[in-house]
């Protein structure tokens, strides 16, 4: 059903956990779908020094959140923004069609990560 | 640790089968000498499943080609032969999709259609059931167990109800049959639906037990085979798969039953003693000895398979049949689940082919996997990462 690549970032999550001093934290999904996804970040000079996440979901929720951690990784915060869903399963060698819209949430949580560090910063 | 959903063929089964696919392929209906073996074998076959179920008659089996078919001709053939008496059904909220959905058509075919909940062990409630009786009641129909959480239904009592009631009572035995004893005759059912594949027999044959006396209307019309109330060149081989996967349940049954009881007690006892916030989903012990329903918190159960499956432990989450859907699984809901706490839920159902080792190496291993998991997800408590 999956292909290698998903069944290694999900058997290898890349940068899991939580940051405790996160510049920008977003969460997507909800419990209740099967899916909840939250995405912590770290800035400095515009760009995403370090990106970990937790998930509830199933195998490709996993992966997906791991292979956006990667991508996201060093890129400048709109180069970041620009990161989609289809670019993330495209890097995995693509998701089963029932698990591209529901299970595929954590660009959208990357993205509220970085809306959260913008909100904060035009507060400063 | 998938025995849910499909099961092998037993060996024995097989040879059962083979010569009548190319010594004895006659038509039962042609008068021939291998047309009449034929014949015999579908006597046979017939007395075979009437013997596992209890049944008076053999003539009370119809052959169909398997659980769903046999569901449709139930509820389809019942009310379509009771208009005049009225259009209601009562069935129960933890059906097989395949019942729920012919209760659906039936429905928009103007039938009123009433569900009676289950306890959170998943027991249909008698009171409720009893008051849901109308006038108009034609057919109630409840599974003889779960599946999915094991449960297994007061099923003697609800047929004195539909006894005393002058209503038709049918029964989804898929689940249970060849698995715990039926009795159609003392637990007063009127319509029973089993499946071959359920029980290491071919799959696309089934059966439907009509008791004498109880009239329905076939729903396939042709050449009038199966008494007229299943038209349809007979499929013999899995016929005779069928009748041989009866006879060997019915000898199998206890002991089996024993054996599996004791792995599934193991098993459940393993897991809820070696894991945290993990729970047993359906009745400790009014359930189908094959069958665990186990829940773990904070975890979602595709992850948990996938982390198993990599040990090389196959089992299934809610049903197999709504895993296309990707919703929780309506039994899990009607037992009082919340849908974080159904989609952390586990299926194990076990056969055969499961040994003692087999629930050692899952319960030597689950730990780890759902640990993992945990450690993974946001909703798991600080403490317990510990």
């Amino acid at each position: 059903m999956y292909s290698e690549k998903v069944m290694d970032h999900f058997m290898k999550p890349r940068n899991v956990g939580e940051i405790p001093d996160a510049d920008g934290v977003g969460t997507v999904g909800n419990p209740v779908c099967g899916d909840l996804m939250t995405m912590y970040i770290k800035v400095k000079d515009n760009k995403l020094m370090d990106v970990k996440f937790k998930t509830f979901g199933c195998g490709a929720a996993i992966a997906t959140s791991s292979m956006t951690t990667e991508l996201a990784k060093g890129k400048t915060i709109d180069e970041a923004m620009k990161i989609t869903r289809a670019e993330v399963a495209e890097n995995l060698g693509g998701l089963p069609p029932i698990k591209m819209h529901c299970s595929n949430l954590a660009a959208d949580a990357l993205h509220e990560a970085i809306k959260d560090y913008q909100k904060k910063k035009e507060k400063k | 640790m998938d025995n849910g959903a499909g099961m092998p063929l037993d060996p024995k089964v097989f040879e059962a089968m083979k010569p009548y696919f190319f010594e004895d392929y006659g038509n039962p209906s042609s008068s021939h000498s291998s047309g009449n073996r034929v014949k015999e074998a579908l006597a046979e076959s017939r007395e075979k499943v009437a013997q596992l179920l209890s049944a008076e008659k053999a003539q009370e089996i119809i052959f169909t080609s398997g659980g769903t078919e046999s569901n449709n001709l139930a509820l389809k053939g019942a009310v379509y032969r009771n208009l005049k008496k009225g259009n209601q059904i009562i069935t129960t909220s933890i059906e097989h999709i395949s019942l729920i959905n012919i209760c659906k058509f039936l429905q928009k075919h103007g039938y009123d259609i009433t569900y009676i909940p289950v306890n959170k062990q998943g027991v249909v409630d008698l009171e409720k059931l009893e008051d849901a009786i109308t006038e108009k009641t034609i057919l109630i129909s409840v599974m003889y167990a779960n599946g999915e959480i094991g449960t297994i239904q007061p099923i003697k009592e609800i047929g004195k109800l539909t006894l005393e009631n002058d209503i038709i009572f049918h029964v989804d035995a898929v689940a249970a049959a060849g698995k715990v004893p039926i009795n159609v005759k003392e637990e007063n059912i009127d319509l029973l639906s089993i499946s071959s594949n359920d029980m290491y027999g071919p799959k696309g044959v089934g059966a439907l037990y009509i008791k004498k006396g109880t009239k329905i209307q076939p729903i396939i019309q042709g050449g009038g085979q199966e008494n007229g109330l299943r038209s349809g060149t007979e499929n013999i081989p899995g016929i005779v798969g069928m009748g041989k996967a009866a006879e060997l349940a019915k000898v199998d049954m206890l002991s089996e039953g024993r054996r599996l009881t004791r792995l599934r007690d193991k098993l459940i006892k393993g897991v809820l003693e070696t894991i945290e916030h993990s729970f047993l989903n359906g009745h400790t012990n009014q359930r189908l000895p094959n069958n665990a329903n186990l829940r773990f918190s904070y975890i979602e159960g595709e992850s948990l398979i996938l982390g198993l499956d990599m040990y090389g432990i196959q089992i299934s989450s809610g049903s197999a049949c709504t895993s296309k859907t990707l919703e929780p699984s309506h039994v899990l809901l009607a037992i009082g689940l919340a849908h974080e706490e159904a989609h952390g839920s586990l299926v194990f159902t076990m056969g055969k082919q499961n040994l003692e080792d087999d629930v050692d190496y899952v319960t030597e291993m689950l730990p780890d996997v759902v640990k993992r998991l945990r450690a993974l997800s946001p909703l798991t408590p600080k403490e317990l990462l510990r």
